[in-house]
């Protein structure tokens, strides 16, 4: 085929196509009315936690989490464009593991040793790292697809980040349920959960996005 | 001293036949120190082109790739030198890319440099040629892309590369592209040709040419 006959060809489809933020959001809104009806059906609200909110250790819990999620999906959707900038995204999820390390800090200080094993432990760990990965699975597909449309230089590394987002959101989600509030708790736990969600879409990014 | 104005132009003129280059060639090297600063209008002429693209139409399109493609080739060409690949097909690669930038397009910002983004998914998709070829390639351009235009006029360069994928195609895509590459049809045309209606062409050759690319992301190889 001459160049110049693939170039009309490629000018005869040029329908206006969806902008990659605008593809993110179709993509991820429907996983996450999925996994909303999951929350809702098998989970719910913690009782009592509109009394309990003005306690640090739970607005820190939600709040820590949102802020993640709001972080990541502007970062995925820099890493999917060729030459997206994610520097500035990218030092700002830096300051919020900052942020995180202080929480952990502050939280050595102020509770007693011999509690810390306690509130590391937690009530349900194993719920927490079963739940934030299931709350994540239907909004990180979601994203991939979304992902798909666009030409990340790094598959693994934007699936990874696909991953963080989605997760960020199950943690969100969970964080709303979860009777933990200790950041070592949130530290320790959401962290992995979370790290379980980015592996499989880095796993998953580094075949599903490559093009 | 060479037509510069008048974008009615592009459509059959070259885009070297648009600059004054050979009228400021004291010697080689100061000819290729100019390059990159020759056209600094460059960028800016091409990104309102991909964006009257991107609302859909169809010649400011064509005329951006158009005005593309000699580009592209010149940088494949160097990326294949540089790499010593030179027996590669270079015109599998422009091809290639240019499919590329095609599906992609969504993906660049409308107020960003549409240049960088050009050559960081042409680079993406030479390095990836090479590597299905088995070659290790590990190629900074970032400092000589800017430096590149299109400095021979070529002929309509064809590669055999597409037709042979073409016939992996599902049957109504395969004709589709054909009727609209090969035969020259208009979308209309080809509907009343292969007795479709116009939506179902659409649709047919967007699938047609995503497939397409895809056969050569997932390894099918340009080799």
């Amino acid at each position: 085929m001459k160049t110049d006959d693939l170039i009309r060809s490629l000018a005869q489809d040029s329908a206006p196509r969806m902008s990659l933020a605008q593809a993110l959001l179709y993509g991820f809104l429907p996983g996450v009315a999925v996994s909303l009806v999951f929350y809702s059906l098998a989970i719910g609200l913690r009782p009592h936690l509109f009394t309990l909110l003005p306690d640090w250790r739970i607005l820190f819990k939600i709040a820590f989490p949102v802020a993640v999620f709001a972080c990541a999906g502007p970062l995925a959707l820099q890493l999917a464009r060729p030459r997206g900038d994610p520097r500035p995204l990218v030092l700002i999820l830096i300051a919020l593991l900052i942020v995180l390390a202080g929480a952990v800090l502050i939280e050595l200080a102020v509770v007693p040793p011999d509690l810390w094993r306690v509130r590391l432990i937690g009530h349900n760990a194993l719920v927490c790292m079963v739940l934030i990965p299931l709350m994540s699975a239907a909004p990180l597909v979601g994203t991939l697809i979304a992902l798909h449309r666009g030409a990340p230089d790094n598959p693994g590394l934007a699936g990874a980040v696909a991953g963080l987002f989605a997760g960020a959101f199950g943690a969100s989600l969970y964080a709303t349920h979860c009777p933990d509030d200790s950041p070592l708790f949130v530290a320790t736990w959401y962290t992995l959960a979370v790290l379980v969600v980015m592996a499989v879409g880095a796993l998953a990014g580094s075949r599903w996005l490559r093009w | 001293m060479a037509v510069t104005g008048g974008a009615d132009d592009f459509r059959s003129r070259r885009r070297d036949n648009t600059r004054p280059k050979r009228h400021v060639t004291p010697s080689r090297v100061f000819a290729n120190k100019l390059r990159g600063c020759v056209r600094p209008d460059r960028d800016s002429e091409w990104s309102s082109l991909l964006r009257a693209a991107n609302a859909g139409d169809s010649l400011s399109y064509q005329r951006f790739l158009r005005e593309l493609a000699p580009v592209l080739r010149a940088f494949v060409r160097r990326l294949l030198a540089r790499t010593n690949s030179a027996g590669a097909e270079a015109e599998d690669i422009v091809q290639d890319i240019l499919l590329a930038i095609h599906l992609k397009r969504q993906t660049w910002i409308e107020t960003a440099p549409v240049t960088p983004w050009v050559f960081t998914i042409a680079r993406h998709k030479t390095i990836d040629a090479l590597r299905r070829r088995g070659r290790h390639v590990d190629v900074p351009i970032d400092d000589f892309t800017e430096m590149l235009t299109a400095d021979t006029e070529e002929p309509n360069l064809a590669s055999l590369y597409i037709d042979r994928q073409l016939g992996t195609l599902p049957e109504v895509q395969r004709k589709v592209v054909q009727a609209i590459a090969v035969a020259g049809d208009s979308i209309a045309e080809a509907a009343e040709k292969l007795m479709m209606t116009r939506g179902a062409v659409r649709v047919a050759l967007h699938r047609g040419l995503a497939a397409l690319a895809a056969r050569t992301s997932r390894g099918g190889g340009a080799a």
